[in-house]
Order: structure tokens, then sequence, then C-alpha cells
């Protein structure tokens, strides 16, 4: 085994920040709208240098290098360094651009690409609906065909929409075959959210926010997308979107993140003086156990990544053990924080205005981290995953009927 | 950049396994755990015949990460025989450059080596062991040939692939190899935590197989008992546990044999961890079985013991732990 990224990537390194050292030090008195200039001016020349939107293609403003995962982790690493910005985030780049990249047509990736690595188009995931959550292909937004057969219109409501009150367009599952078995009748759409058949309420969250910041709920009534809009067949956008859940799942594991929030929570131990206590040290190493497990792993699956060799089954855990680990650090960081928790932190959630924050910011952790057993997949659903796809146990008959 | 095995080390670990399940199959497990034997001859010599004895050696071109993959796959089969003693011997003796000690022989595994945890009485293969390697963090390592100023009282085993005695040593007895300020003290004492850790890794990789399969094959209600959500979920948690921690077993290993800063704290981790792990594990198998697993015939309960071996040996998790918080200035 060897950790190190090897002579090539360290001359790469070496690359990135001479790049970073004459292009990102940005004047301290930028503000606004000339700030967000230079960061786009400066993102449209870390494309030019081959650093970001890589696996995107040229003509659709990225710069189209050759998968090397060394490469890009020294850029996301140098780039994290010098505090500069990467890849605009979100769902348009996690999911939408790369559906596009395998199932759009030429139009569609013309028309979408672009304006979403721009960060002009916002991307909304119209999945879960009141109705369907776990069981997602029960999905009963309908889309119908206009007379003419030009465009979709659709009716239903979509629930729990992540940054749904940004987002300017959504890609949504939508029920078009309602005779077809429930995996087979089902359409991959993308949509414009800015019509008059579309209204969106923000619903409050558990941690208090409410308005820009919540997830939200979309309501369609008939409102309308071409035709020329939909991915992949008609009736097959359930394994449409299986391509985009992927991708959400490569990106919500990080172990730098993970190991800077274990960094925090010894932080706090030392703030409240607990950190000599031997239960708190017995339990802080517990978790830490855990944290390196997950941050080795993450190496493992970099390692073979760069191999290009399957992993197995380990990939399928990550996600659970993450959202594992942040129960774990919910429930020790409310214990250090004590009467704090009597406070609610100010800006709840972590998006709003805030003021000075102390221990009880902790809150936002505790109360974030129950989102990471429910978005993306709920925790039981993974636990089905492991063991089916990774144990090759038999399969639960919530899951059969999918091909 | 390398960070999972290589076609090499995953060769090494089938050809222990192969040789482990040619020469340490279940009944001779069962004989061997009903007999009066501290060691097993047959399989000893099998697997030394591999050249496991080479691996930490300074030439060898491997090191305790390959030490690692072997003991893990001896956690794996149950196997007997103070494996992880005699390879710390070889490594111990060989650093000593020239010396007394039967080097050729420790590596042949024809001399056999069994590690004392300084402080500790309890010795597996005691009997069977030609050498003593006492490692102490507080008073340095001792190699202590077999016989005078040695006293072995055999016990009955709660572990009984690796049966251990009560075994006294004279003060003064054998010789004082390394120092406690010697660096080769904590490089010992560390690996031997982290071949621990691969051999109780081992151990719930093995357990959590046994149950995934027999859930596959055993049926109630008209199905296989791995259809059940209930069942199906505590399956997925054995292997979650177990799976992810396999990188915190090569990263102490790795760690150490880079000579890391952080290799002695990545020891106390990767021992407290996967000893946590093996104990869950082992239980939670014994669960998921139903009576068979409670039987002494099906034999799970082998590596519940050999679970409870692992985590008392050379100091509990929450005292490994205690270090690793020290370690880490906290
Ligand atoms: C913070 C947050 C952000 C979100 N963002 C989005 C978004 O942007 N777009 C979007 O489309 N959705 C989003 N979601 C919705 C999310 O995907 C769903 O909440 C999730 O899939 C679970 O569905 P549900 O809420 O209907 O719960 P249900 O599916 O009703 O689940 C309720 C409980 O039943 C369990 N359960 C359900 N089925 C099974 C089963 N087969 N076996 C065992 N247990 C089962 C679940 O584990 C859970 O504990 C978001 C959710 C949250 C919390």
């Amino acid at each position: 085994m060897d950790l190190s990224y090897g002579q090539a990537a360290e001359a790469f390194r070496a690359e990135v920040r001479a790049f970073l050292a004459s292009n990102w030090p940005r004047a301290a008195d930028l503000r606004g709208a000339d700030l967000k200039a230079f960061i786009r001016d400066f993102r449209a020349q870390a494309t030019d240098a081959g650093y970001l939107y890589r696996a995107i293609p040229k003509i659709y403003g990225g710069s189209q290098q050759p998968v090397d995962v060394i490469k890009a982790q020294v850029i996301r690493e140098e780039f994290a360094r010098a505090r500069a910005p990467a890849e605009i985030g979100g769902n348009g780049m996690n999911m939408t651009v790369p559906t596009l990249l395998e199932k759009g047509t030429d139009e569609q990736k013309e028309l979408f690409i672009r304006k979403t690595v721009a960060g002009d188009y916002v991307w909304g995931q119209g999945y879960s609906e009141p109705g369907s959550g776990s069981d997602l292909a029960s999905v009963r937004t309908k889309g119908e065909l206009s007379a003419d057969g030009s465009k979709w219109i659709i009716n239903g409501q979509k629930i729990w929409t992540s940054q749904g009150m940004q987002s300017t367009h959504m890609f949504m599952l939508v029920r078009t075959e309602p005779d077809a078995p429930k995996h087979d009748g089902i359409t991959y759409l993308l949509i414009d959210l800015e019509q008059p058949g579309i209204t969106r309420r923000p619903i409050r969250q558990m941690t208090g926010e409410e308005g820009d910041h919540t997830f939200c709920e979309f309501f369609f009534d008939n409102a309308e997308t071409p035709v020329g809009w939909q991915v992949g067949e008609r009736g097959q956008g359930w394994y449409v979107s299986r391509t985009t859940l992927k991708h959400e799942r490569a990106s919500i594991g990080s172990a730098d993140g993970l190991g800077r929030q274990f960094a925090k929570l010894v932080e706090l131990a030392k703030d409240v003086g607990r950190i000599d206590e031997p239960v708190i040290r017995d339990k802080l190493a517990q978790i830490e156990g855990f944290v390196l497990s997950h941050r080795y792993t993450s190496f493992r699956l970099f390692s073979c990544a760069a191999a290009g060799e399957d992993p197995g089954p380990v990939a399928l855990m990550m996600k659970l053990l993450l959202t594992e680990i942040g129960h774990e650090m919910a429930l020790l960081s409310q214990e250090l924080i004590g009467e704090h928790g009597f406070v609610e932190p100010s800006g709840a959630g972590g998006r709003g205005n805030r003021g000075p924050r102390g221990p009880e910011k902790w809150l936002d952790q505790i109360m974030g981290s129950l989102g990471n057993s429910i978005a993306g997949g709920a925790s039981n659903i993974q636990r089905n995953i492991i063991g089916e796809r990774g144990l090759g146990l038999p399969r639960d008959l919530a899951l059969s009927g999918e091909r | 950049m390398h960070f999972h095995l290589t076609q090499e080390q995953a060769a090494i670990q089938d050809a222990v396994r192969g040789t482990l399940a040619d020469n340490w199959p279940l009944d001779r497990l069962h004989a061997f755990a009903d007999g009066d034997q501290d060691f097993d001859r047959t399989s000893w010599n099998a697997l030394m015949a591999l050249g496991l004895g080479d691996i930490l050696l300074p030439d060898s071109g491997m090191g305790l990460l390959d030490a690692a993959l072997a003991c893990e796959v001896a956690g794996e089969a149950a196997a007997p025989g103070p494996l992880i003693g005699q390879l710390l011997s070889v490594a111990a003796v060989a650093a000593l450059g020239n010396s007394d000690f039967p080097l050729d022989a420790l590596v042949s595994g024809e001399k056999v080596a069994t590690l004392v945890h300084g402080g500790s009485a309890y010795v597996p293969c005691a009997r069977a062991a030609d050498y003593f390697l006492v490692v102490d963090r507080a008073a340095g390592v001792r190699l202590i040939p077999a016989g005078e100023g040695v006293t072995i009282e055999p016990l009955k085993s709660t572990d009984r692939s690796r049966p251990v005695s009560k075994v006294v040593i004279a003060d003064g007895a054998g010789n004082a190899i390394f120092a406690a300020s010697d660096a080769m003290t904590a490089r010992l004492a560390d690996a031997a935590l982290v071949l621990v850790a691969a051999d109780a890794l081992g151990g719930a990789q093995k357990v959590t197989d046994m149950s995934v399969a027999y859930a596959k094959e055993r049926e109630q209600f008209g199905q296989p008992i791995g259809r059940f959500q209930a069942l199906k979920h505590q399956l997925a948690h054995m292997a979650l546990d177990a799976e992810p921690a396999r990188a915190l077993v090569w990263y102490a290993a790795y760690a150490w044999d880079a000579a890391l800063p952080d290799a002695p704290r990545a020891a106390a981790m990767a021992k407290a961890h996967l000893c946590d792990v093996f104990v869950r594990a082992a239980r939670a198998a014994v669960a998921a079985h139903g009576g068979i697993g409670y039987t002494w015939e099906y034999g799970l309960n082998y590596w519940f013991r050999r679970a409870a071996f692992d985590r008392a040996w050379l100091g509990s998790p929450s005292e490994h732990r205690a270090r690793a918080a020290n370690l880490a200035g906290w």
C-alpha cells in the first residue's frame, strides 16, 4: 500500500498550485456583483486549464479531460486548500448533467448542460410525492400528451424538493402509462418551473427554517413541457433515474468533511471543559474508530477506482455508514452541549442570518444528521440494498417488479 | 497511490486459506477442542511451509500488512498455533543481528515462539513453545527459552483453538533483547496489536459469511429466512460493521510498515475497534442462526470464543482507546 499519489501527481499538483497562485487570490475589497463576476471568470479560466468540469465535453462548456481520479483528487485538494471556488455543486451538476451525458439527446445537452455548468439553471429533484417516498416507482403525478403530440401536460404534486425555492428547472418522474406495470409506466421529464401551471410552496423544516432555504412542494396544474425535453424513451423513466441516483450516492460520502466534523467534536469537548473525562475520551475514540474506517475505506474505493477495479459490496455501505456515524456524533454532542441545548442557535439550520453562535450551534448537526437517514434513500432502504445487492440475500417483495 | 490488495497479496491469502481448509477442517477443530493439546503440529507445519515465517524478515519485500493478511485468514479459519508470536519473534531476532537465537528454525517453524503480553500470565500455546517473546512497553522485550525459570500451568481455556496456560517467568530468566526505551519495543508491541486486529477481522468476516450463507439456505414460513427483512437488516449491519473496518487494519499495518508518526495510534485504534467488531459479530451470528448457532457441534462458538480471547488479549478496547486519546493529545 502506498498513500502517496506518485511523482506525476505531485508535478501536476505544482502546476495546479501555480495556476491558483496567479489566478485565484482575489482583491480583498471585491464585493457583490464584482465578486460574482470575478468568480465566474475564475471558473472559466480553471475550466480552460482543464481543472473543472472534466467529465463534460468542451462543446457544452466543460474541459473534457480523460478520466483520472488522482488528478481530480489533487485538484479538489488544492482548490480546497486555496479556498478557491471549485465546480458549482447541487443537483444540476450531480444529477442532471451526468444523466444527460449518458441518456440525453444532443439537443438536450446543448440546451441544458452549458447553462447548468454556468449556474444559470438550478435544478430541483422531482421524485418524491406525498404518496411515494421509498416506494418511488409508485409515483402518480400524471403526464399526458397534448392533442398535437408536441407537449407533455402534467398534473399532480411533488414534495420535499431541496433547493426548490431557488430552482429554475426540475427533473421529474411522471406516470405516463397508467396501465403498465409500475416500473414501466414512468417517463423522465425536464421542465421549466417558471410557468403558470406550477405553484411552489416552502415547507417549514424541523430545524425551524422556513422560506427560501427549506425544501418545498410543487403543484402541477396542467403544467407543460415540450416532448423534446423527455429524457430516454417514454415509459423508461425509472431506468433513466437509476443513473441519477447512482451519481447522487457517489457524491454524498465525503471523508474529509466527516474528519473535519469529528475534529470539531473534539474541540467541543475541550470548549465545554470535558475532554479530560475518561467516559468522553472513550466515546470519542469509539466514534473515531468508525470515522477512520470510513476514511480509509474511501481511500480504498478511490484506489480501486484509479485502478479500474471493482471494490465490491463496501461501496454500497458508505451512505449508511456516514449516516450512522452522524447519529453517534449527534448523541455525543448533545451530551457535551448540555444546557446550551436549551437555546436554539441563531440561523438554525445553518443558512439564515447568523449572530454569534456557541456550543448550541451543534443543534444544526443534531437535527441535520437526521436528514441523512431519510434523504437520498432512507436507511432501511440502504440496509435492503446492502443485504440484497451486497450480500446476495433474497429480494424483498417491495423491490420486486423492477427489471 | 495504492490502497487495496495487490493480486499477489490476494494470492497469499488464498494460499493460506486453501492450506487451512485442507489441514484445519471443522472436524479437526472439534477434535482439537476436546483434546488436551495446546498446539497442532500438522497444521502448523503446513502453514509454515508456505513461507509465512519469512514475512517479517527485513529483506523479505513484505511487511506487517502481509503478516496481517495471513493472520486475518488464520482468524477466519480459527487456526491454532501462536502465529502472531512466531512472526514477531522472527522480526525481533532478525533485528538483533547476530545472536544465539536460532533464526532459521524460527522462520521455518521448527522452533515455536509464543507472545507474552508484559504483565499478563495468560499465554497461548505455552506448552508447545520453545521460546517466549515477552513484550512489555514498560520493561522492554525479553526472549526466553522454555525450561528453566518458566513454569507453566495448563488451564481450561475459553478459546479452544488457542488454549492458554498460566505462565510464570522468574525474574532474570532469559535475555533482555530490547530495553523499554529501544524503539523496537514499542514497534513490536504495536505490531502485535495490528496482528490481533487482523485476526479479529478474519473472525468477524467468517461469522458474517456463515450467517449470510445460512440465511440463504434455511427456510421458515416457506421461504429462506434471509428474505425476512429484520434478519436481512441484522446481517447488513454485521457486514457494515466488519467490511469498512478492514481498511482500518490495512491502514494500521501500512502505517507501521512506513513508520508513519501515527502508526502507534493507528495500531491502538485498530485493536480497539476490531476486537469490539468481532465480539458484536459473534453475538449477532449466534442470534442470526437460531438454535443451531447455540450448539457446540455447529462450530460458531469457536469464533465466539476467539472473539473473547482477542478482546481480552494485549489490553481491552477501552484501554487502547484511552491510549489513543492520549496519543492524539486530547
Ligand atoms: C432533507 C430532505 C431533503 C429531501 N430532498 C428531496 C428532493 O430534493 N427531491 C425529492 O424528490 N425528495 C427529497 N426528499 C425526500 C426523500 O427522498 C424521501 O423522504 C425518502 O425517500 C423517504 O420517503 P418518505 O419520506 O415518503 O418515507 P417513507 O418511504 O414513507 O418511509 C417511512 C419509514 O418507512 C421505512 N420504509 C419504507 N419502505 C420500507 C421498506 N421497504 N422496508 C423497510 N422500511 C421501509 C423508511 O425507512 C422510513 O423509516 C428529501 C427528504 C429530506 C428529509
